[in-house]
């Protein structure tokens, strides 16, 4: 199976190691991976702040770069959202609709792609220690990715997972939230350090650099030994510590 | 504008929130007890997702036919002996409640719980001609008494409070004396109002739902007062928003359901009166004259908009009680009577952007408002709407804002000064990291490391790895 993978210009920059693991995942699974360099940003910043005529020339630049792809994978649930946003940006029924539509049937989220479409639950992962998983809003709510990163979780040998407090609730990131109203932005962040640190785990993982980002900076900045990993790099573990 | 609240400064009104222990505290535990309850209702129902479906199109007709069930409703209530008074703004509602009551040379008036003459700042209105207003919804009660202390939440006003509070704003103001048990302060609070009931020369109700087919409007509560309000008073007024309206009965069945299972996690409330007019010939009881007051308010202007699922808003409160934002800053925070996500796109819409253009930002965009919203109101996408209002035909984003989002397009839809660009994040951060964090950034990237730290961008991007790799030979 071809995988034209998309890692999201936060992974790009940021976490690396993400999009490794989640290469490597993805070829171990059985796939072809290739990774269209033209590739950017998926556009969320400015459509969420507004700024739609800029969201729409970043669209179809991506529907542009994607177009030749069987499937496309992407690490963050929020940015494959996007993506799947981009339906409603263009005018209905015309020619660029068409293809955000076609773009949007092929996008998927790193965990819903091997449960749904590969349909794999057990990645043969094994990674000692106690985590707790992050889910992110918009994977799961407005994706409707909810199942697909536990039922990985649970098969990977070792790994022990405890169920985080009001799971549901924000972390407080939301794009241009976190630092146009930081002071509510940070409130929201702190519960749900304090939620993570009530599960005792030694480890936080999720699906959205952002959320991680978020939550992660907060840890170091408060000085908490909590590691923080991307979904991908445990998936992608074979009994390291 | 009359439906604002508190501190003109949206940043001060945060912060005061922010640093309320108290209040927090409250709305914390009342957040939590709402969401269990409210998520029971819907579980035990079975198929909530079809009933909010049905919730959904039953709004989206009435208000697609807005006119026309007006129109029936007016007549219907003409028909019973009624008198209806469609007014445009605030004012105009005032001023003819005002004549209703100085006709009657009526001084007290005993008033059921509003959300609409709230929004149109009725009770100062009344105050102004010398007429004693007496919430009789506890929670307004409560908030009454307490120097008009304005309403946090739109179904629990006092949702901000404590017992302890409350039990003090008694101890004060009508030297209560018992402890902050809620059934001594509930059964103190009655007693206090029966006498007021009493007296009362005048009823004024708001209105959950009016019936377009029979000339009917519901009240929904669960201490009974509206009954009373109803019941008692020659006259009464309800003041109704135009929106708050269904075709018949099967209708109000439906949404009714959905109203107090979404708002408090009950099948019913104690208490829905339906009322039909004023007293007819062969009835019993019932007030001898009534009035329906439909206020428009701002409201007909969101009709044919964006906006327009905004008015399918059945005032359950269910956003609010899931709302991260809120549950922090607080109701009082929001500036509006309005508060949470649906005040937040309410408000701008009844007021305008000058008064509220800080709230559609005040949100992450977590879409929990729109998971629960019984009636499937788009919430955060309607946020989404105003933020591109703001920015695109209002023109009142700032002009770093505009300057910053141009780059952005400019670099992310130009594959090459998007390498360019991701190239030079190390570099040009290095200077301010320090094992491989960035804990006091420059410029705009202040606002994050002030609360949070910032990973030190890689000097090898995913996409080096991934090119250096494939030349390699590939995978591995």
């Amino acid at each position: 199976m071809r995988v034209s993978f998309f890692i999201t210009c936060l992974g790009d920059i940021f976490y690396a190691n993400a999009g490794k693991s989640a290469v490597e995942l993805l070829e171990r699974l059985g796939c072809e991976v290739d990774f269209p360099p033209t590739q950017t940003c998926c556009g969320q910043p400015a459509y969420n702040s507004g700024y739609h005529k800029e969201t729409l020339e970043v669209a179809k630049h991506m529907v542009e770069v994607f177009e030749h792809a069987d499937y496309v994978v992407g690490i963050s649930g929020s940015c494959v959202y996007m993506i799947h946003e981009y339906v409603h940006l263009f005018e209905d029924g015309s020619n660029w609709q068409k293809r955000a539509k076609a773009l949007k049937r092929k996008t998927y989220e790193l965990t819903q792609f091997i449960v749904d479409v590969l349909g794999i639950e057990d990645v043969g992962a094994s990674y000692h220690g106690t985590a707790t998983y992050h889910t992110s809003c918009h994977m799961t709510r407005l994706l409707g990715v909810k199942e697909a990163p536990f039922r990985l979780l649970e098969n990977v040998k070792g790994l022990r997972l405890i169920d985080l407090p009001n799971r549901n609730d924000c972390c407080g990131f939301g794009g241009t939230f976190s630092v146009k109203m930081a002071s509510i932005s940070e409130q929201m962040v702190d519960e749900k350090v304090q939620h993570i640190e009530e599960t005792e785990a030694d480890l936080l993982l999720g699906a959205d650099g952002s959320c991680l980002m978020n939550i992660g900076g907060r840890i170091t900045r408060q000085g908490k030994p909590i590691e923080v990993k991307h979904i991908a790099e445990i998936l992608n573990s074979r009994g390291e510590e | 504008m009359p439906m604002h609240i508190g501190e003109k400064d949206f940043r001060k009104r945060v912060s005061k929130g922010i640093s309320d222990d108290y209040m927090r505290g409250a709305v914390r535990s009342a957040q939590e007890r709402l969401q269990n309850r409210r998520a029971a209702a819907a579980e035990e129902l079975g198929d909530w997702e079809e009933w909010r479906t049905l919730g959904q199109q039953i709004r989206s007709h009435t208000i697609e036919h807005l006119d026309y069930y007006l129109h029936q409703l007016s007549d219907k209530v003409a028909e019973l002996g009624g008198h209806v008074f469609f007014a445009e703004t605030g004012e105009e509602a005032n001023e003819y409640i005002k004549q209703v009551i100085q006709k009657k040379n009526a001084k007290k008036i005993a008033k059921s719980k509003s959300m609409v003459t709230e929004e149109i700042s009725m009770n100062a209105a009344l105050e102004e001609i010398g007429c004693e207003v007496i919430e009789t919804d506890l929670g307004e009660y409560i908030l009454q008494i307490d120097d008009h202390d304005p309403p946090s939440h739109i179904v629990a006003p006092a949702l901000h409070k404590n017992k302890e509070q409350i039990r003090d704003v008694f101890k004060e103001r009508l030297n209560y004396k018992k402890t902050e048990h809620p059934e001594e302060l509930a059964l103190f609070a009655r007693e206090k109002l029966r006498e007021e009931f009493l007296a009362a020369d005048v009823g004024i109700t708001g209105c959950n739902f009016a019936v377009a087919e029979s000339g009917s409007f519901a009240l929904v509560t669960n201490e009974g007062n509206a009954r009373m309000v109803t019941a008692l008073p020659n006259t009464q007024i309800t003041v109704m928003g135009m929106e708050r309206i269904v075709p018949g009965w099967e209708e109000l069945d439906i949404v009714v359901s959905l109203l107090t299972r979404a708002a408090v996690g009950q099948k019913l409330t104690s208490y829905i009166t339906a009322l039909t007019g004023p007293k007819q010939a062969e009835e019993a009881d019932g007030p001898e004259e009534f009035h329906l007051v439909i206020v428009d308010n701002g409201r007909s202007k969101i009709l044919g908009t964006e906006f327009q699922e905004a008015l399918h808003c059945i005032r359950c409160a269910a956003c609010i009680n899931v709302c991260p934002v809120y549950r922090h800053v607080g109701g009082h925070a929001y500036g509006s009577i309005y508060p949470g996500p649906i005040g937040a796109v309410l408000s701008p819409l009844l007021s305008d952007y000058d008064e509220y253009k800080e709230l559609p930002y005040a949100s992450s965009l977590c879409g929990a408002c729109t998971e629960v919203c019984p009636v499937k109101i788009p919430l955060h996408e309607q946020l989404i709407m105003h933020r591109r209002k703001i920015v695109e035909d209002e023109k009142k984003s700032t002009l770093a804002e505009r300057v910053a989002m141009r780059g952005f397009e400019q670099i992310v839809h130009s594959a090459n000064l998007y390498r360019t660009a991701t190239k030079m994040a190390p570099f040009l951060t290095t200077p301010f990291a320090k094992n491989n964090r960035i804990t006091k950034g420059p410029g705009p990237l202040r606002n994050w490391t002030d609360i949070r730290d910032l990973p030190q961008p890689a000097n090898e991007r995913f996409r080096d790895w991934f090119k250096k790799r494939n030349k390699q030979g590939g995978a591995i």
